[in-house]
């Protein structure tokens, strides 16, 4: 058992992150905010050349043939970054849709609305992200996957989404679409989506406590830098501990999901997209905290990622089904974890 | 990343389930938390088992007559011990966590060769004096005098906090040797025999009922020098090498522990029916959630020690996420209980299904409150989290190596 990051993941995380500083420089990652498109096609292909799609597709199918785990740690870098668009849904999408592979064809993805779930029906319409960037639209639900001409729909694009970053559409209902993946695929897309999303969650995480801190170290206020202050100081030491905490049980969930015989993939894997979920948003709001008045400008990025922490919890299992399944896996076993 | 232990780990596993299985049938009946002697002689004997079997020590090096094993063998020892319910360290815990790793590390060859077989074999037992009435946090304050006179240093002072004291033969003493305001700087490590005249022990009664603090009352208390650890005034060095021996295991029966008491927590919602309130239900979740990512977290500081044989940062990450999932589970626990949970004894339900869980559930959540107090309250945790991890600017006065005293102790 050796829990760390091999020297071979380091280096992944690693090189993804440079490419990311130098690619993806926050400045430019901000340029399409409040537009309809934020995604940058050649952006995208730089994206898929370095592996991002395509990371776990099997080597035979022209994929890399590497773990979630190792995807995970990639997704969380991009996560750091900010970068805007439906980067997990290409990468579930590889291999079943020819050119989100590389990048080349840029794939989207919503839940369809199970009127079996209660929370679901009637009363919020479908809303999709980033439509206007994408080529296919995949329908996800417990029966499979179907695939959408996104240009087919009767969609309406809100004017004031919530994330800048995130356009978001309304449509008043989705088609049957082109069935492309049967119940198997949707329930290992749910799983590995919610890893992965995860992964982005506790890479904002990690960047919102970095600025905090970074801002707390500079700004003083009664002649002293404001990080001095133990009631600033401890609302970063808390940023970070729930960081560690997350990241740990996201690592743990893409290992379990690796390495079945470790445990039960799909409470490790709800358990940390919980867990992910709740620290990039706590974060978030600490971070906008930190920079005090500032914080609440537009200019100080801390709610870009407070809000993209709010989008990325809707997605792939939400506070109150998590928690439900986490339970319902205690009230089965009566057992705790391996 | 790899969860998979490997077969030499597996084989080590196996061979301990075995020994347990063997072994534990055969303790005698546990005494009531309040005989102490009982505790003591329950507590050794069962140490002196360990040692016979060759675990004692099991993160000891082999040259302090440990057994030198890996953190991962460390982390597999203390999961069986947990899972087979095997009696707790007791009243051992501050000669093998701490007085008997100083000693390895820096005791003098006669000291190793008189101290560290007795610490190993359940025959000796140590209690530890560090903090005081005015000194908590700010150990380092601390005003428990040692004036050398002869071959002695004569000791005037009171210690706090002081586990197991009325049980032990011997507390690893921090006292100052140096000038008043000389702060880390002038403070030495003693060995202090229990028996020596002028040590007076007052047990401390805490919030659950339970005594396993006193306080040390010490008035001219004479011990030999030859019993110092480590250089006159170099105590405060001598007690943070110490620390160095943690490789993230220090919480893994409290944390296995925990895991089950949200197990008995969620059979009495469904017995009592308050599982049928979504409310109560996701409050389970989320406290699963945070378990499972302990016990991540827990492989993770483990692994780490194993690479770099230092621990990492993650064993303050751990403490201060751990303590408040804890008393969380405590709070949790204890609204189901209901108004059973007015008392600490187990009553018969109503339902003909036995009775229920009062006394475990009213006493973890009682003792649970020490979590963030205990080894560093959560506050100054959060300090060294800021400034040594995250580089903020340090407080007026200087908070390194703030108060650390062995992690809570099991009753």
């Amino acid at each position: 058992m050796d829990f760390e990051l091999t020297e071979f993941q380091a280096e992944l995380a690693e090189g993804m992150r440079r490419l990311c500083a130098g690619q993806f420089p926050l400045e430019q990652v901000r340029l399409p905010e409040s537009t309809e498109r934020v995604v940058d096609r050649a952006g995208w292909r730089q994206l898929g050349d370095a592996g991002v799609f395509n990371l776990c597709l099997a080597e035979e199918a022209g994929g890399v043939g590497m773990g979630l785990a190792e995807a995970a740690l990639v997704f969380e870098e991009l996560g750091r970054a900010l970068l805007p668009g439906p980067l997990v849904a290409s990468h579930l999408a590889a291999g079943l849709i020819d050119g989100a592979d590389d990048g080349s064809v840029v794939v989207g993805l919503v839940e369809r609305p199970d009127p079996a779930r209660p929370e679901a029906a009637g009363v919020v319409p479908v809303i999709i992200e980033h439509l206007g960037d994408l080529d296919v639209l995949l329908l996800l639900s417990d029966a499979g996957v179907a695939s959408v001409d996104p240009a087919s729909l009767d969609a309406t694009r809100l004017k004031r989404p919530m994330d800048p970053l995130t356009p978001v559409w309304v449509v008043p209902g989705l088609p049957e679409g082109t069935p492309v993946a049967g119940p198997e695929i949707a329930a290992w897309w749910r799983r590995d989506g919610a890893v992965l999303t995860a992964a982005l969650q506790i890479g904002m995480a990690a960047w919102t406590t970095e600025l905090a801190v970074e801002y707390a170290k500079q700004r003083r206020q009664f002649g002293r830098p404001i990080g001095g202050f133990q009631a600033i100081k401890h609302l970063c030491a808390d940023m970070a501990v729930r960081t560690e905490v997350a990241r740990c049980a996201v690592h743990a969930a893409a290992v379990t999901v690796d390495q079945p015989e470790v445990g039960d993939a799909l409470v490790a894997v709800a358990g940390a997209k919980l867990l992910s979920d709740e620290a990039a948003v706590a974060n978030g709001r600490s971070c906008i905290q930190v920079h005090g008045g500032m914080g609440f400008t537009w200019e100080v990025p801390a709610h870009l990622a407070y809000k993209r922490a709010r989008v990325l919890a809707t997605q792939f299992g939400t506070e109150g089904a998590l928690a439900e399944s986490l339970a319902e896996s205690l009230a089965e076993s009566g057992r705790g974890v391996r | 990343m790899d969860l998979r232990y490997t077969d030499a780990e597996q084989a080590f596993r196996g061979e301990l389930r075995s020994w347990l299985e063997t072994t534990l049938p055969g303790l005698p009946p546990k005494p009531s938390p309040h005989d102490w002697p009982g505790r003591r002689a329950y507590d050794t004997h069962w140490q002196r088992l360990l040692s016979d079997a060759g675990y004692a020590g099991i993160d000891w090096p082999v040259e302090g007559g440990g057994r030198g094993s890996s953190p991962v063998e460390e982390l597999i020892f203390k999961e069986e011990l947990e899972r087979a319910r095997a009696p707790y360290v007791g009243v051992n815990f501050v000669g093998l966590l701490h007085a008997g790793p100083t000693i390895i590390a820096e005791g003098t060859s006669e000291q190793r060769r008189r101290f560290l077989a007795p610490i190993l074999q359940g025959d000796e037992v140590w209690c530890q004096g560090f903090s005081e009435p005015d000194a908590g946090s700010d150990l380092a304050s601390m005003r428990t005098r040692g004036v050398r006179a002869g071959d002695d240093y004569v000791v005037t002072g009171s210690k706090i906090w002081t586990s197991h004291a009325e049980v032990a033969d011997y507390c690893e003493l921090l006292v100052r040797t140096g000038a008043d305001d000389s702060r880390h700087r002038g403070i030495s490590w003693l060995i202090l025999p229990m028996d020596t005249p002028g040590v007076e022990i007052r047990p401390l009664t805490t919030i659950a009922g339970s005594t396993e603090f006193a306080e040390l009352f010490l008035d001219e208390v004479r011990v030999p020098v030859a019993n110092r650890v480590g250089e006159e005034n170099d105590g405060w060095r001598v007690t943070m090498v110490t620390l160095s021996f943690e490789r993230g295991t220090a919480f893994v029966g409290d944390l296995l522990e925990a895991i089950e008491l949200l197990s008995s927590a969620v059979t009495l919602a469904q017995r009592t029916g308050a599982w049928s309130d979504p409310g109560v239900r996701r409050q389970a979740g989320h406290l699963r959630a945070e378990l499972d990512a302990l016990w991540a977290l827990t492989k993770r500081n483990v692994s780490q020690a194993a690479r770099t044989g230092i621990p990492g940062v993650g064993g303050t990450f751990f403490k201060l996420a751990y303590s408040e999932t804890r008393q969380k589970l405590g709070e949790f626990s204890l609204a189901l209980l209901g108004r059973a949970g007015l008392a600490a004894d187990d009553i018969e339900g109503l339902d003909g299904e036995g009775p229920l869980p009062a006394e475990t559930m009213v006493e973890d959540w009682l003792r649970g409150i020490s979590l963030t107090i205990a080894a560093g309250t959560s506050q100054i945790q959060r300090n060294i989290v800021g400034e040594r991890i995250l580089g903020l600017p340090k407080e007026p006065v200087a908070t390194t190596g703030a108060a650390r005293e062995p992690a809570r102790q099991r009753t």
